[in-house]
């Protein structure tokens, strides 16, 4: 059965849309992400224009992240002081991002910056995550090695404006999350993403906050990044599909309730393992197309009136 | 797309069942012998009279497409062309370039009156019944569109620029890959099926209909044909035009109130 998108312009069929929605909600669900890095290629792939697949996706990540966020409430896993930290900066990236979004969509240059970036992103995030799982899991094989330090002190450690955060456990100065929350702000804008699979692991590693917390608190900060995205990109883009969004929504909600369930019986590292070569796989067919020769090296752009 | 909804959808969005579709095209018929007795009558009378089955495509949620029919009658003999033209839009076209191994838009060109829809139909061959120029002059056929660039580039890379556009809006559907047919019945009477795919641009479109009688056009006639968004789709479509902000809010809160709901069902879990 196909619907028409009012502001995509085009006919989609809805149970594809549904599904695609599953999916995301179903690593909602698992692993705490928004899934926007998977659902905005996969829309761009069924016909969605790229700019409007980027818009909705932000508006879509708002629900999902809203249900997310009060699933992890309700079991206490949110540090709320982080997450409004994390936010300031990433309101502040978000302004940035929709800026740069709108100068490349006006050079032409707007599909080649989200696929690179993606290409990028992933490939780095997703070989980190996966070396890192795979010796811990090498470690669990092999009792008797001394477990590592919980903390490592660096550079990182010595920057003023330090912070108690008590749900974290952590002292840190607070200049460490505005600046990831600035960095997955920008990127969100330009890649329709809340940048959950940027902020999960830079959470861990850099900030080094305990893994309960993190998906109820990186969600938390995503809600008012995607929200900000959406306001922006409806103002001035105008290529936020609220009907594409709330569809992809319906689907959602079924995916997070499945993915939570699944969640739970998997361990913490095989579930970083899986994320990892999830996210592996998407760079690597992003950056096939890239470099693939194109089937029409032509493509046009109409002006909207 | 299925059958049935293209059907559904000829009926300006209001189902149609197969036999108010007959209904639909007898009306049509009955008009054409009404033009036909009209046309027989005095000599000074219109050489060419067409009309279509449905002035309105009305863009609904379940919008798969739609067909229209073009009929009519000539007086004498001659061949029929049609053409069906949507708004002129501003089309960018850019060319993908290989550099270190990525494939990056590098040269664009811009042209300004592109025709956002393109329909052609002709009773027989253009070349046969028609003069180039005239063909020409009249924007019949793909090759004589007339497009333009915005500045001045040599000729050999707009040629190039122009077949990639007619390419790409072929692929589209936008442009037809070849010229369709008008028919004949008997002498006098003619029909076309023009077809509409999903995306159609919205806008008002020109059907125009040409008689032909020695290579030139001898009459024609200008029909107009809207294509519009209804409904719900129309008043979403236009209010985040008209008021963005409050469309991006009330987009948020939507998706806000949907995430609360999606969250309820875990409490019991």
């Amino acid at each position: 059965m196909d619907i028409y998108l009012p502001i995509a312009e085009v006919s989609v069929d809805i149970f594809v849309l549904l599904g695609l929605g599953g999916a995301v909600g179903f690593l909602t669900g698992v692993f705490g992400v928004g899934g926007g890095f998977l659902i905005t290629p996969l829309l761009i792939f069924i016909g969605v224009p790229p700019t409007v697949a980027v818009a909705s996706s932000a508006n879509q990540l708002v629900g999902a992240s809203v249900s997310g966020v009060l699933v992890h409430w309700r079991r206490g896993n949110v540090d709320f002081k982080m997450g409004y930290v994390l936010l300031a900066g990433g309101l502040a990236g978000s302004v940035l991002g929709v800026w740069i979004f709108t100068l490349l969509k006006r050079l032409g240059q707007i599909e080649l910056t989200i696929s690179l970036s993606y290409v990028v992103l992933l490939g780095t995030l997703g070989t980190l995550m996966m070396v890192e799982s795979i010796y811990a899991q090498l470690r669990l094989n092999r009792p008797g090695v001394p477990r590592r330090k919980l903390h490592h002190h660096n550079w990182m450690h010595g920057l003023p404006l330090k912070a108690r955060f008590r749900r974290s456990k952590l002292y840190i100065s607070a200049l460490l999350p505005v600046g990831i929350g600035f960095v997955v702000g920008v990127l969100s804008a330009i890649l329709g993403i809340g940048g959950g699979f940027i902020m999960v692991p830079a959470m861990i590693y850099m900030l080094g906050m305990p893994t309960a917390v993190v998906p109820g608190t990186s969600l938390l900060q995503i809600i008012f990044v995607a929200a900000n995205v959406t306001l922006l990109q409806a103002y001035t883009n105008r290529t936020v599909d609220a009907v594409l969004a709330l569809v992809l929504l319906v689907g959602g909600v079924i995916g997070a309730r499945i993915g939570s369930r699944f969640g739970t019986r998997l361990r913490g590292d095989q579930l970083r393992l899986l994320l990892a070569l999830m996210v592996l796989a998407v760079a690597a067919k992003l950056a096939f197309d890239l470099t693939a020769h194109p089937a029409d090296l032509y493509s046009i752009v109409v002006e909207k009136t | 797309m299925s059958r049935a909804s293209t059907k559904r959808c000829r009926g300006a969005g209001k189902p149609v069942s197969p036999s108010s579709a007959v209904a639909y095209r007898a009306r049509g018929w009955g008009f054409c012998l009404a033009a036909l007795v009209l046309l027989s009558g005095p000599a000074h009378g219109q050489a060419l009279v067409a009309d279509l089955t449905n002035h309105l495509i009305a863009i609904t949620t379940g919008f798969t497409g739609a067909s229209v029919v073009l009929f009519g009658a000539i007086d004498g003999p001659g061949d029929v062309a049609v053409v069906v033209q949507g708004p002129d839009r501003e089309m960018t076209v850019r060319r993908k370039r290989r550099i270190a191994g990525i494939w990056v838009n590098s040269r664009e060109v811009m042209f300004a009156n592109v025709p956002s829809f393109y329909f052609v139909a002709a009773s027989r061959p253009l070349e046969e019944i028609i003069s180039p120029a005239t063909a020409a002059f009249y924007r019949l056929g793909v090759t004589n569109l007339e497009m333009k660039p915005e500045e001045m580039i040599p000729t050999q890379i707009v040629d190039e620029f122009v077949t990639a556009l007619v390419r790409t809006q072929q692929r589209a559907r936008l442009f037809p890959a070849a010229v369709s047919k008008v028919n004949f019945i008997g002498e006098r009477l003619f029909r076309t099926t023009i077809d509409f795919p999903a995306n159609v641009p919205t806008g008002t479109y020109l059907v125009q209909v040409f008689l032909v009688r020695d290579k030139d056009v001898v009459s024609g006639q200008t029909t107009p044909l809207v294509v519009s968004k209804v409904g719900l789709d129309a008043d979403v479509f236009g209010f985040a035009g008209r008021q963005p902000a409050l469309y991006g809010a009330i987009a948020v809160l939507t998706a806000m109130v949907a995430g609360w709901l999606a969250s309820l069902p875990f409490r019991g879990a």
